[in-house]
Parts: structure tokens; sequence; C-alpha cells
């Protein structure tokens, strides 16, 4: 552990990346095996399930810090961290443990099981007998998620630079199914071991946003051309009579879609294709809303598939007949996705094929792209004819033209601090629309991303100073700042007060040349809900 | 009829209708008795000013000609009746608290204040008082500061590893106050100290009652192999200008009680905080309150609310004002004034 915490304390006194790979190479040329593993499972979020629930946390961590718990959560709220703002509050201490990182991982394993007294007794011991890096680590391990502004990308080059081994077939070991309680370094990252590769999915080739004109991507015969669709990004994997859908997050979502099931039989084995997990209801697609409904769900009913069935779009072939295909082109992949498809395609089997659109002329493509909407698309995806399929964000062979947001001007309403980088900083915004019967402002979106540092912070500082009432970590303010709202999706909502659901809304621009009454209205949003 | 408070605070300051004197006022007042040097604190405008003899000097460097009076610790001065004095507040060079009494009455306005003894300002004084107005910046129990010569040993290793890396070393503090106490505690045996324009005008102000290291300006003509190694004392708002490029390749660090969150230093892209403040800590707050003996406290700024419910919650008749000081916000954000480099200022393309 002392190993570990002095790593997190090491990345986090430098923003640089170097030395931040640095950092973690020397970690992977240090630490023991089991402890190397753990490491390597905590960087890319897989973690131990949580052994307590986080209000038993604040209760004890609180009682160990002799406050109010009233005043520990408003402490929580400013610091935007529950693991740091245990550490920070429960009485300073010098102590150092000499346990490893892979025993207090087993020892959290364990805790799960104990009776609630012995959980807390176990917290108690620990929080006091370590410093504060190891108090912090600790306590991260056991709230879960572990940002700590390391990528995995930034990981796995660290470890690349420690055992010689390319980035891209680390990158490929290192996804998919494995338990760091239950594997050795050896077996992770030395070996290779053919079954274990049996439900393992290809790391995603990810597209860039385009951000020139298409027509300096060349010539227009050189590229193919498709929707981008608005679902569930997957890889489906067939090997061996057994079927595996991954989604992007690198989760297995094989139960939550048993529609899949039936390609078993009818695409061979040995076949990985990437697609999209499309809403299918009534025969066409859906919205991300229907979708819903399905994403949530840890066990599928028997209704819930016939009430929001699911497709898969497939566009891309990544193994073909137990052979990894991602170098050949593009269009070689096409054409055996294409043959695939068609030799599977009934209409009780939910797989569909990504259609190439036909065009001669950029100025074609640039036309399909305005048509997206209507197909329920959220744009385009650019792909080169000659193309592999990479490894991650990748610049150059593929790229995302999406149609332009749709956009209302809306008036901010609420403010909550941010957490991580944005700790102590209002930057979690609610904003509103008129309703100009009742002359009064109605949630309509949540946003917190699309302003620089700056205006953050200037817009923090003016909340500061105009609050009109707290509730908790929520700040109500005067209505007086608009923003112009973007979104990719629009759908009618009974959930939402407004009536209106929209898909990833975020802040475009700072209106500050307007004012409060020029903001749009409800009916203003609903006019853009297609018909 | 209950009399009126001593002190009510109004769009003004904090104002003693009794004498007509303002404390530390926002606005253009005739009489104002000031606390430090601090932009928040001690602003432009004002007819008369009453401070510490030895914040003269400040005040005058940054506002300019101004009418101003030193006054000593302790030394009692009567305006209409109303007992007035100074009395350390530990915060910066010349810091003080403001003792008010009338009629057997006696408030004291803390400015802003700390109870580590830093060597640099003259330490803390208890002031026995009924009600005590006191900042609380750093008002949460999250706030733990570690002793003085812990935090400087950790600046000198590693301006010592920057050095051995071949980088600069930048360090952020504001140019009142922080800079100079950093100043004092760096290790000249390490290297060569630099300083911003703005650092290095007040820290002249201050050396002829302070003993400070050498520093050298960074000029224009300053050469860039003379600063690898070195270690440049810069204010916050230098972070990310063009002034700042003549130090690659460098690393840079934060000195303040923010730094306490490690959110604060990534937010603003720093490489290193170093947890140092001029302020109170938790601890420091409630200990500060407890040894004045008060029974009423107001908190002016910082985390009021939160800060003066636990205050009620423990028994005092704790309650919050809106005043316009920001303490240490002020500090590291830079909002309270833009520090240009006066040596710099011509270079800009905008004023060319």
């Amino acid at each position: 552990m002392k190993l570990f915490a002095e790593l997190i304390r090491t990345l986090d006194s430098t923003n640089k990346t170097t030395l931040k790979v640095e950092a973690l190479t020397r970690y992977f040329e240090e630490a023991s095996d089991k402890d190397k593993v753990w490491a390597i499972a905590i960087l890319s979020h897989r973690r131990p399930p949580r052994p307590v629930n986080t209000t038993l946390l604040r209760e004890w961590a609180t009682e160990l810090a002799n406050i109010p718990l009233w005043l520990f959560e408003e402490s929580y709220h400013i610091v935007g961290d529950l693991a740091e703002t245990i550490a920070l509050i429960i009485p300073a201490s010098d102590a150092s443990s000499d346990k490893s990182l892979n025993q207090f991982l087993q020892e959290i394993i364990e805790l799960k099981k104990l009776p609630e007294s012995e959980k807390k007794e176990y917290l108690h011991k620990n929080w006091i007998e370590l410093n504060y890096y190891e108090r912090f680590v600790f306590s991260k391990l056991i709230t879960g998620s572990f940002r700590i502004g390391v990528s995995q990308k930034l990981m796995t080059r660290a470890l690349s630079k420690a055992t010689h081994i390319d980035e891209d077939i680390l990158a490929y070991k290192l996804m998919g199914n494995w338990e760091p309680s239950k594997i050795s370094y050896t077996q992770l990252i030395l070996e290779e071991n053919e079954e274990d590769y049996l439900s393992k999915p290809y790391p995603f080739y990810l597209a860039y946003a385009l951000e020139n004109e298409a027509q300096e991507l060349g010539d227009v015969s050189d590229w193919s051309a498709e929707h981008k669709w608005d679902g569930i990004r997957s890889q489906v994997i067939i090997r061996n009579n057994e079927l595996f859908v991954w989604s992007r997050g690198e989760e297995l979502v094989t139960d939550k879609y048993p529609e899949f099931q039936s390609f078993i039989n009818t695409v061979p084995n040995g076949t990985v294709m990437d697609g999209e997990i499309l809403p299918f209801p009534n025969g066409e697609i859906g919205t991300f809303n229907d979708l819903q409904t399905r994403i949530g769900r840890k066990t599928v009913s028997k209704a819930l598939p016939e009430k929001t069935p699911v497709i898969l779009k497939v566009y891309d072939l990544l193994e073909w007949n137990g052979k990894d295909i991602r170098n050949s082109s593009y269009k070689e992949r096409r054409e055996l996705l294409k043959i695939l498809v068609k030799d599977v395609g009934t209409s009780e089997i939910p797989l569909y094929l990504s259609k190439n659109l036909a065009f001669n002329t950029w100025e074609e493509v640039a036309e399909e792209r305005q048509r997206a909407r209507e197909e329920r698309s959220e744009g385009l995806m650019l792909k080169k004819l000659d193309s592999p399929y990479l490894v991650g964000r990748k610049k150059g062979d593929w790229w995302k033209w999406k149609v332009d947001p749709l956009t209302v001007d809306a008036v901010l309403t609420y403010a909550m601090r941010g957490h991580g980088r944005r700790s102590n900083l209002f930057t979690d915004y609610t904003f509103g629309l008129w309703d100009k019967e009742k002359n009064e402002l109605v949630t309509f979106a949540k946003a917190y991303s699309g302003l620089t540092d700056a205006e953050f912070r200037k817009v923090d500082a003016w909340i500061k100073r105009n609050t009109l009432e707290r509730f908790g970590p929520v700040r109500s303010v005067t209505p007086h700042h608009v923003f112009e709202i973007a979104f990719e999706g629009i759908a009618e909502s009974k959930r939402h007060k407004s009536g209106v659901a929209t898909r990833f809304p975020r802040i475009l621009r700072w209106r500050q040349d307007k004012k409060v009454e020029d903001a749009n209205t409800i009916e203003d949003l609903k006019a853009l809900i297609p018909k | 009829m209950m009399n009126a408070p001593l002190l009510v605070f109004n769009e003004k300051g904090i104002y003693c209708e009794q004498a007509k004197v303002y404390l530390d006022p926002w606005k253009p007042v005739d009489h104002a008795i000031i606390s430090h040097g601090h932009a928040d604190h001690s602003r432009w405008g004002h007819k008369k000013y009453i401070t510490h003899h030895s914040n003269v000097p400040i005040i005058r460097h940054r506002l300019g000609e101004i009418v101003v009076t030193g006054k000593e610790w302790n030394e009692t001065f009567t305006i209409n009746g109303v007992k007035f004095s100074l009395h350390p507040a530990g915060h910066i060079i010349g810091s003080s608290q403001i003792r008010v009494e009338y009629k057997g009455e006696v408030w004291v306005f803390t400015g802003d204040y700390k109870m580590e003894d830093d060597g640099v300002a003259v330490p803390y004084e208890s002031v026995k008082c009924h009600s005590f107005i006191t900042e609380c910046t750093f008002g949460l129990p999250a706030f733990k500061w570690v002793p003085q010569d812990q935090v400087m040993a950790d600046v000198n290793n590693w301006w010592q590893q920057n050095r051995e890396d071949g980088r600069t070393s930048v360090l952020f503090g504001y140019s009142l106050g922080k800079a100079q106490r950093l100043l004092k505690y760096l290790d000249p045996s390490i290297g060569k100290i630099y300083t911003h324009g703005a650092i290095e005008n007040m820290t002249e102000v201050l050396r002829p009652q302070l003993s400070m290291p050498e520093t050298i300006r960074v000029t224009r003509d300053t050469k860039k192999d003379d600063l690898k190694g070195s270690i440049v004392l810069a204010p916050p708002s230098a972070q990310g200008t063009p002034w700042i490029r003549k130090m690659v390749p460098f690393v840079t660090a934060s000195a303040s009680g923010w730094m306490t969150f490690r959110g604060a230093r990534r937010r603003r892209a720093i490489d290193k905080g170093f947890v140092l403040s001029d302020h109170c800590d938790w601890q420091g707050l409630l200990q500060a309150i407890e040894g004045t003996g008060c029974e009423k406290v107001i908190c002016t700024h910082g985390y009021t609310e939160i800060f003066s419910r636990f205050l009620r919650e423990k028994g005092y008749d704790a309650r919050t004002e809106e005043t316009q000081y920001e303490g240490e916000i002020g500090e590291l954000e830079a909002k309270s004034e833009v520090e240009k480099d006066p040596e710099l200022v011509e270079k800009t393309p905008e004023n060319l």
C-alpha cells in the first residue's frame, strides 16, 4: 500500500503526462506481481464490490471526526469527493501501514461478508492507522470509482514501457472479464492463452468529430458514409456456440438482450461484429428514450423485449472464421459482413446491416447528413475504404459528422457544486424555459459542460453572490443569465416536468447579450419534437 | 428601547455610528480604520486612513498619496467617546484586529488572521470582547494546517528536486504577504531566487521591516539559462501568461489553503500544491473564538453559513453578515486586482 499511495501522491504532484507515465512505469517495475494486477484493475475501473454503503461510511467517518453529520455532508458537497472528505476530516495521523495493496483488497472483499459492527471496527481501525494519502486510497477502494486523472490509456502506455509489450496488445489483454483476485500477473499480462480469449472483445476503434470541411478529406470515392446510430455501441461475439455482448464501456451485457441469443445457431462460430444496439418498437427505429428502459434493467422480464424490442445494426466485422481480420481494409471487411448478414437475415433474427449510402460527390454526402434526423440517426460516419480497424481513438480514417444540434436559449435557475476538478465550484446547472401563460420558468434540462474554465469561474462567483435559497447542496439563483443550450435529440416524456426529454444537453455559449425575457418558451421547445 | 449596536453593517462597510468611522469599508468614506493591506480590505478613495504604522508603507505603495495615520499596537485612540485600538492579527505584516469599546461594551473585528506564528507578521494576540466579528475563509473541518516548517521543508525539497531534473520552479503566491513569507524561508543555498515584478516591488517596500534572502527581478534581459534550476516567485495571475514562457522547462506550484482540495489544484492545472495559508484553519477559528470569551460572533466571509450554524449549535449567538471581503479566494483567483508586471506592460501587443 505504501508504494501505491506514493504513486498516487506522485501523480497528484504533476500535471504533465510524461511525468505521470514515468511514475506509473516505475510503479510497474517495482511493485509485486499481485499488487500490479490490482493496480491495473483499479486504474481500468475494475473494483471489488462495495462492502459498505456510503450512508454508513459517512456516519462512521463522522463519528470518528467527532462532528455533527450535517457538517460532514456540507463538507462533502464542497470537497466534492467522498474518499477525500473522509481522509481530510478524520484527525490527521503520521502512521503508515506495511500491508500490501493486495492484502488490503483481500480484506475489503472479505469485509462485505462481515456483520456491520465488525465492518465499522475495521474501518475505524484502518482510518486511524493510515496517513493522509493511504487513507485517501483506502477510502477510494471502498467507495469505488478511482478517477484520479489517469486514463486507462496512460496506464497501458506505462505498462507497455515497463513490460516492453506493445500497447495495442496490452489493451487487448486487458479487455473483458477478468477478476483481479483470481488472475495472476503472468496470466493476465505475460502468458498467451487461447482459451482466455473466448469471451474477449477487441478494443473499440473510436472516431473524432470532423473538424474541417468534408471536402478536405480528399477524393470522395475513397470514402464510405453511413448513418451514425444513436444506441449502444456494442461488440457481439459468437465463439464456441456462446454469445457475448460487450458495451463500449467494456461491460458484459449479454443477459440484458436475450433477443440476440438467436445469433448462436445462425451466425457462424468465430465471428465478432461491431454495431449498435437500437430500440425497434413497431418495426422501426425508436428514440434513445425507448432504449433507456432496456439499459437500466439487470434482469429482463418476458414482457420487456416484447414491449421494447432491440435489434443489432452491424457496421463492421472484426473476426471472421475465427480469424482476426482487423488489418484487412474496411472495404473487404464490409464485403464479408454483407454476405454474413444476407445469409443470416430472416425476419426472426434481429440482425441488420447498417447500409453504406450511395453518393458521387461530397455535396451529396452533405445532403444525406441533412436527412439524418428523419432516419433517427445523429448524423453520418465517414470511413476510409482502405482503413484497418484501429485501437482506441485515432484521427484520420474515421470521422463522426454529426448533424448540427438543436438549440434553445434558457435561463439559469439552479446551481450545484461540481465534483473532481470542479470541486467547490458551482458548475452543475439547471435551466428553465418560459411558461408564457403562468409567466414562470419551467425546468427543462441540466447541463454541466460547455463553458471554459474562466467562464465557469465567472458564473461561480456570480452564483455565490446571487443565491436566493439553499436546498442542501443546491442553490436557486436570481433568473438573470441566459445560455444557449444545445442537445442532440428531443422526445416527449411524462417523466419530465416540462413534458420533454432532451438528449445530451450541454451549454453551447453564454448569451450575455440576452435578457431573461429573451429566453425561449416551452412551446418553442415542443415545436422541435419531430412529428 | 434597546440601543443601536456599536457596529453595524451597511452598504459601505462596517460602521460605528457613534464615532462616524468605518472599519475596512468597501466604498469611499471619510474616516476608515484599516486592518491590513490586501485590496479587499484597504480600498482606494477614503478621505482619511488610520492603520498600524507597519501597514502604512504597504498601503502608500498600493494606493499612492493618501492621508494616513499610523498607530502602535495597543495604542488607544478615542473618537467621540469611542475607544479604538489595534492588536496583532498574525495574517501578514502590519495586519491588525480592530478593538472598539464604548461604555464598557467591547467589539473586536479581526480582518483576516491566523493563529500560527509565521515569524513574519507579529503573532495573533487574543483580545477579550463581547462581540467578535470574524472571517471564516476556511471554516470547514476539512481544513487542517500542518506546521509551517514542515511545509517549507517540502517546498525546498521540491525546488531541489526540480533543480536536479533541470527544471525551473515557478511558485505562485499573492504578492503581498504570501510571497514574503515564502521568500523568508526559501533556502538560498539551493539556487537563485527570481521574482515577478509585482512581487519584487512589494518586497522592496517590506525589506526595511523584514530580513529576506536576496532576490532578482525577472526582466526582459533575464537569460533563460540563468533561470534554469532557479525558483521564480510569481502572483497567481501570472499563470498561463506569455511571461511564464521564459521559464520553460518549468514546473508550477501554488501555496494556499485551497491546495487542501485535490480538485482545486487540478482545475488550475498546477503541478504541485502546498497547503500554506495566512488564514485560520477550522481548529484555529474555534480556538480564537473561545479565547476571546465572546458571546456574539458575526461571520463576515468564507463558509459563513456553515460555520455560524456550527457555532450556534455550540451555544454562541452567531450570525452572518454580507461583506465584500474575499479572503483567500481573492488571493487564489486574483480577482481583487490584476497584477501586471510594470516592466513588461509595454511589451504586450495591445499596447503597441
